[in-house]
């Protein structure tokens, strides 16, 4: 079985590596691609979208049913780990950890149900990794702010440079899965709880098919951004530019939820309380 | 392109893929995996491709590496079958 395995797998990339000999050679200007397709968006997208990042002109708005079906594969993709991994009420771990403040002890209490009462002298830590290092912490509270700010500009500056909703969504999650892994899940969960990270994964796809669906109702087609024009005080082709924002900020917001979705509950083992 | 870091980065990458389908430590088939989308992503940077290369960073070699380490973090060291 496993020498047809490999056999196998030889030949399926044998023949791969065949087939690419066909392939133009990069960059060649005589390619089909390079013929008709690629200077049609190059030359026509500042006059249609003024959007001078043909990349995202491309995949907001001449292709955008398939970045809203993407951003719905992502949104999937979150609620089946979700519905999969997520314990729910009643399922408790056997035993949790505290650590004392001041003298650095840590504490198992096994204790089945409730857990213990807030105490001030004693914090509450996560079972899997139990060291404690304050220049990682305070390091990482230092950083964090700096990740959001950048995954902000890389959202809003799409446009104009490489990235847009789909880095920066991941960027923000990234963030605040950092902020999980430096402190504990409690304190990432206080911040944001996993009733708003729902409400936002359904809300940054539900923007992006809304975006569409406002053109439709402004009498153009779905995606159709330059009927935004007659609600927003811009020229047909500047509300293009506008509509690929907000399909944009409706993507990053979706991601970022999913991916803070999915760490959580791989984590935590569904149980999210105390992650690594 | 510069052929020499072409062959540096394309050697890496098939070094990485096929380290991490044979290494049995799973921490460690994790991090090389991670290695390897890099090195994608350092390929498709080279290649003039920058959104795909900047995807590939925050997606492949990013969030998905810490997916699959929270992941082997509640695996075990041993198979119990």
């Amino acid at each position: 079985m496993r020498i047809l395995g490999i056999l196998v797998c030889v030949a399926t990339g044998a023949m791969l590596i065949w087939a690419s000999g066909e392939f133009p050679p990069w960059g060649d200007p005589n390619s089909p691609a390079s013929l008709h397709v690629s200077p049609r968006y190059i030359e026509k997208t500042m006059e249609e979208t003024s959007v001078p990042n043909a990349v995202t002109s491309v995949l907001a708005d001449y292709r955008g049913y398939d970045t809203m079906f993407e951003t719905t594969v992502i949104f999937a993709a979150g609620v089946s780990c979700f519905m999969l991994l997520r314990l729910f009420s009643g399922r408790e771990r056997s035993s949790h950890h505290y650590r004392h403040i001041l003298t650095g002890l840590t504490l198992r209490v096994r204790r089945k149900g409730k857990q213990l009462p807030e105490l001030e002298e004693f914090e509450p830590m996560d079972s899997l990794w139990t060291p404690y290092d304050l220049i990682l912490r305070t390091l990482c509270r230092f950083l964090i702010p700096f990740i959001q700010l950048f995954a902000l500009y890389v959202i809003a500056h799409g446009h104009h440079s490489p990235g847009g909703g789909f880095q920066g969504g991941v960027i923000l999650g990234a963030s605040m899965i950092l902020l999980a892994i430096s402190q504990d899940m409690r304190s990432a969960l206080r911040r944001i709880r996993e009733r708003t990270l729902a409400i936002f994964s359904v809300a940054g796809v539900a923007i992006y098919a809304g975006t569409g669906a406002l053109c439709l109702i402004l009498g153009s087609n779905f995606l159709d951004y330059a009927a935004l024009s007659r609600i927003f005080p811009v020229d047909p082709v500047g509300a293009r530019s506008l509509g690929i924002f907000l399909v944009e900020v409706g993507v990053g917001i979706a991601v970022m939820a999913t991916m803070i979705v999915i760490y959580h509950n791989l984590a935590s083992e569904g149980f999210l309380d105390e992650g690594l | 392109m510069i052929w020499q870091l072409d062959l540096v980065i394309l050697t890496l990458v098939v070094i990485c893929g096929i380290g991490s389908l044979m290494i049995k430590d799973l921490l460690g088939a994790a991090i090389l995996f991670g290695a390897y989308s890099f090195m994608m992503c350092v390929l498709w940077a080279v290649m003039g491709a920058v959104d795909v290369a900047f995807t590939e960073a925050s997606v492949g070699a990013g969030v998905s590496t810490v997916f699959f380490v929270a992941a082997v973090f509640h695996t075990t060291r041993r198979t119990k079958d």
